[in-house]
């Protein structure tokens, strides 16, 4: 990648800038994968432990959200310091809604210290769409700032306020993420380019369903040249219903959901057993939400057959929330099982 | 200027309490064009208090008198005596007129009866907004003149985030978004390369989170003392 490395721990890195699997999977060329934990809302480890069952060898690195949708829950690094145990690499999300800037890179420098070394960049929910909306949000710095903060204390050694420091610097992996869709769409390249221009080594995107739009963005992606100076993971979810279909479409601001994929989810479970809607038993619905994943499962897989085909596409970042266990299933599907497992032979930058 | 809002008449009994005489004291600037606290609204709730009372079956007495500005020490002089015959004084100013009184009246119990809202303006006739956040460090000239600090909910400064959608913030319709207002204007006077420059983290120490602030101009002060 583009930037040098400075530091003497340049050995301890071997020449990457992070060292981190995901960092050694992308920059060999490996179309990559990345999956999500949600940590949950409670201080119960084995929840990390069984969901880390679940994703380890399917994904190259696995985001742990950071308090996702402004709801409490178990710290990101708390969680990945667990994900590291069971033998999976973490990527830490950050965000600017709770933490100023010297919580931030206090924090990072104890994650990278709990061995962390991918890390995403986020500006956050606002807290009115969680738990605890009367609380008061920082927002002392905001994603490309953060961005911005995290190359310098890598690559500069020196923290935001410009201070430099001795001894071991946060070496990580930097992810920012991107929407595509959401307004005003055509400052959404820019807006990447910024994020790139600041720092970021990857980039992961919300989550796709209409693969020509995505396409389009791409194309001034490419104009731009920013797939050359960053890894682009695109965003892919599998569908649990048509009511999910829906609701993502008219609710969630920049994700669009084609038409045609709401009319493939609903023709998978209606009308279900040539029953009225009334009519269904409780075994029904069982066997119909089963058929509705399984089509959301394939719906996934050829989406991600899809966007592998756009230049400029270096993996994807699976979010199967609360529902880790489809992932294994959408990564064998896809053709993407097993992981490469990569020997230090990447060198220099 | 500074937008206000009344509190709820049961919020102002409370704060009033048993007191025999209360001063409804209103302010004629800002509240005023607001009309949150000016002599008509004074007047207002006067009555509404002395009405309150009556149905409670006491007697206290209530009256109102309005100044030009509480903020200003030579305006509240003008009513020293009223405040200070006063058991409560029910301030319709905004918070810094409350603590003017409290500070120029050491013996005076002041109460607010408004809540201070914002910096802001009328839109429309009967709807205020919120502009400005009193940064004490304006980027209104990086910005198109749409302040990302007081009208985005991140107070973002290299946004918009991905939460944009048809012109409004996610967390609100009704909150247009401050982002694609600068992206429009921006972009209609042809001028959105200057969205492409990466904004470094603000300077919070001018806001609130330096301190309590305080302007010192010495020019004018050395002319007060000459004179």
């Amino acid at each position: 990648m583009v930037t040098e490395i400075k530091s003497e721990s340049k050995e301890l890195t071997n020449g990457y800038l992070s060292g981190s699997n995901l960092e050694k999977i992308l920059r060999g060329g490996h179309f990559a994968v990345t999956g999500e934990l949600g940590p949950p809302q409670s201080a119960d480890g084995e929840v990390i432990r069984e969901k880390a069952a679940l994703l380890k060898g399917y994904c190259d690195a696995v985001n742990i959200t950071d308090n996702q949708t402004a709801i409490v829950r178990m710290s990101s690094i708390g969680a990945g310091t667990i994900v590291v145990q069971e033998g999976l690499e973490p990527v830490i999300q950050m965000t600017c809604r709770d933490r100023n800037r010297l919580a931030i890179q206090s924090d990072l420098l104890g994650a990278y210290a709990l061995g962390m070394r991918n890390l995403l960049c986020l500006t956050g929910d606002h807290q009115s769409f969680g738990n605890h909306p009367e609380s008061k949000n920082v927002f002392d710095m905001d994603s490309v700032q953060l961005v911005q903060a995290v190359a310098n204390m890598r690559d500069e050694c020196i923290f935001q306020c410009g201070d430099a420091f001795k001894g071991i610097e946060p070496r990580f992996f930097i992810g920012a993420a991107a929407a595509p869709f959401a307004d005003p769409i055509d400052f959404r390249p820019y807006r990447l380019a910024k994020k790139v221009n600041a720092g970021a080594d990857f980039i992961q995107t919300q989550l796709v369903y209409d693969v020509d739009a995505f396409a389009q963005y791409m194309e001034k992606v490419r104009e731009l040249g920013l797939h050359e100076k960053t890894f682009i993971l695109a965003g892919v979810g599998p569908l649990k219903s048509p009511g999910m279909a829906r609701y993502m479409k008219n609710n969630v601001p920049g994700i669009l959901v084609p038409d045609e994929i709401i009319k493939e989810m609903n023709a998978a479970g209606a009308p279900w057993a040539g029953k009225k809607k009334e009519e269904l038993t409780k075994e029904d619905k069982k066997a119909r939400s089963a058929a509705w994943k399984e089509t959301g499962i394939n719906i996934c897989i050829d989406l991600i057959q899809k966007l592998r085909a756009i230049e400029g596409v270096a993996g994807v970042h699976i979010m199967a929330i609360e529902w880790e266990r489809a992932v294994k299933p959408i990564v064998e599907g896809a053709g993407l099982y097993p992981r490469p497992q990569i020997e230090e032979t990447v060198s220099e930058a | 200027m500074i937008i206000a809002e009344q509190k709820s008449l049961d919020e102002i009994k409370t704060l009033i309490g048993n007191s025999e005489k209360v001063l409804v004291l209103g302010c004629g600037t800002c509240v005023t064009v607001c009309f949150a606290g000016g002599e008509r609204e004074a007047a207002i709730m006067a009555s509404s208090l002395r009405m309150a009372t009556k149905l409670e079956g006491k007697s206290n007495a209530i009256t109102d008198i309005t100044v030009q500005r509480q903020c200003e020490w030579e305006y509240l002089d003008q009513v020293a005596e009223q405040i200070g015959e006063a058991d409560v004084v029910l301030s319709l100013g905004c918070g810094i007129g409350v603590q003017a009184i409290a500070e120029h009246f050491p013996n005076t119990w002041v109460v607010p009866g408004l809540n201070t809202s914002f910096l802001g303006l009328p839109s429309e006739q009967g709807v205020w907004e919120e502009r400005c956040a009193a940064c004490g460090d304006c980027i209104l000239g990086l910005t198109g003149g749409i302040c990302p600090i007081a009208r985005c909910s991140k107070t973002l400064l290299n946004g918009p985030c991905g939460g944009s959608e048809d012109g409004h913030c996610e967390i609100d319709p009704e909150i247009p978004c401050a982002w694609q207002l600068i992206y429009d204007r921006l972009s209609s006077m042809d001028k959105l390369d200057v969205l492409l420059d990466l904004q470094p983290p603000k300077n919070w120490k001018t806001s609130r989170d330096g301190g309590p602030r305080k302007i010192v101009r010495e020019d004018l002060r050395l002319l007060e003392e000459e004179e």
